[in-house]
């Protein structure tokens, strides 16, 4: 976003794609593995507003919540009833897992939001390392709970006989590219609808249109607003339906 | 996307991939900071903040338990209290017809009593009278007999008839009978 202007020269300059650029927070350095980035401060941010709606949000423990005691105990019981609902009573054990991805992502999405600020969940390194977490997880908890029963998963005693090999291969394939659709949806969307806000920014230089530029940009916010819920949302339940594909791999 | 030749013209050096995204001498960076972010969040959860949420929704709901028993206790009483207050009223409503009869009935008998010695005051006078009237009537006929005897002899002696008292006597007595 700093880049905004240094093209002013050319006429209309589009860096859409600057504000997910990766820099050191202090100095100018290379970027090494434990160098303190935007990364680094987005993330940190995440960190506090979870710990402050769910840890300073509940400290009272009041039995009548207050505001911010509600709203936590609302994430609680959504998430909870997610897990609940999708993976069954026996996945709950999961659940402080689900819950970490779920606040981790929602607060992230919401914190690009702000004008200036950077979007660690449009990154593909962030989301891959997370969907790779789960397929892991996920494939590790379904062979040790079922052992080689893990297989039936893709041997549909549903379909003929016939066709099972078929389908074998095929839910071997899609079973593998899950963690690929897992990560690429959540970058995408929050990439793509962070750059378009930008593109519609960078039109409002010009007179003629820049109001409907504003509106634009109003319309897509809120688009955006939805959207960084719902991809929280669905990279949870995901979650949660490879979890009980692990669990009970006979549908 | 539209930004090659831009960052071309530009020359930015953090910009010389189309994608930031795709930069991938940045992905150590992001990966260690994440695991790290994630490691945080999941101990703050597991550690403070769920346990202490679902000890806050397990008391609520065994408030509102403990609350849903006891209003379903007072109103257990409170249906016993009017079905008590039902009982007295009937009781009290009965008590009170059982004294309007008594009284009632008390009442009538006075009254008959009234009545009874009223008839009996009223038979002795009426009888009282009736032999008044008896009497009344015996002299009255006495009168009329005396009276009917005088003038008789009167207007006998007026004719210049001698006639005996004994005579006049028999012919009243004998004109009154008839």
């Amino acid at each position: 976003m700093a880049t905004e202007t240094h093209g002013e020269e050319g006429g209309l300059a589009f860096h859409p794609m600057d504000q997910f650029i990766v820099k050191p927070l202090f100095g100018d350095g290379p970027v090494g593995i434990v160098t303190i980035t935007n990364v680094t401060f987005w993330m940190a941010l995440a960190v506090l507003c979870v710990v402050a709606l769910l840890v300073l949000g509940t400290r009272g423990r009041a039995l009548v919540p207050t505001r911010t005691q509600s709203i936590a105990e609302l994430a609680y019981g959504f998430v909870y009833r997610m897990v609940e609902d999708v993976v069954g009573k026996d996945g709950l054990r999961y659940f402080p897992y689900i819950m970490t991805l779920f606040m981790f992502i929602v607060f992230s999405n919401f914190l690009g939001l702000l004008p200036l600020s950077f979007t660690t969940t449009s990154h593909i390194a962030v989301t891959a390392v997370m969907a790779i977490v789960v397929f892991l997880t996920v494939t590790v908890i379904g062979f040790v709970k079922n052992g080689a029963g893990f297989f039936g998963l893709f041997w549909i005693q549903a379909a003929p006989l016939v066709l099972r090999p078929i389908l074998a291969v095929i839910e071997v394939i899609s079973y593998f590219v899950r963690p690929v659709s897992h990560s690429i949806r959540l970058a995408g969307n929050m990439m793509a609808g962070h750059a378009v806000i930008k593109v519609f920014a960078t039109f409002a230089a010009i007179a003629a249109i820049s109001p409907l530029s504003v509106l634009a940009i109003t319309a897509i916010y809120a688009l955006e607003t939805l959207v960084s819920f719902i991809q929280a949302y669905v990279f949870a339940i995901l979650t949660c339906v490879y979890l009980r594909d692990a669990l009970h791999p006979h549908h | 996307m539209a930004t090659e030749a831009a960052d071309a013209a530009n020359g930015a050096a953090e910009s010389s991939v189309g994608m930031p995204q795709l930069d991938f001498s940045t992905f150590p960076n992001q990966v260690f900071w994440l695991v790290v972010t994630l490691v945080v969040i999941y101990l703050v959860l597991s550690r403070v903040a769920l346990p202490r949420i679902a000890e806050v929704l397990a008391a609520r709901q065994g408030a509102i338990t403990s609350d849903i028993a006891t209003a379903e206790e007072l109103k257990q009483k409170a249906a016993n209290a009017e079905e008590a207050y039902e009982r007295a009223l009937a009781e009290a409503r009965a008590e009170a017809g059982r004294i309007a009869a008594e009284a009632k009935a008390e009442m009538q008998a006075e009254v008959d009593a009234a009545i009874e010695r009223a008839d009996v005051e009223i038979a002795a006078k009426a009888a009282k009278s009736e032999v008044r009237i008896n009497e009344i009537r015996k002299s009255a006929a006495e009168a009329v007999r005396d009276v009917a005897r005088s003038a008789a002899g009167d207007v006998v002696a007026a004719l210049g008839v001698k006639v005996d008292g004994a005579a006049i006597d028999a012919a009243v007595a004998a004109q009154m009978k008839g």
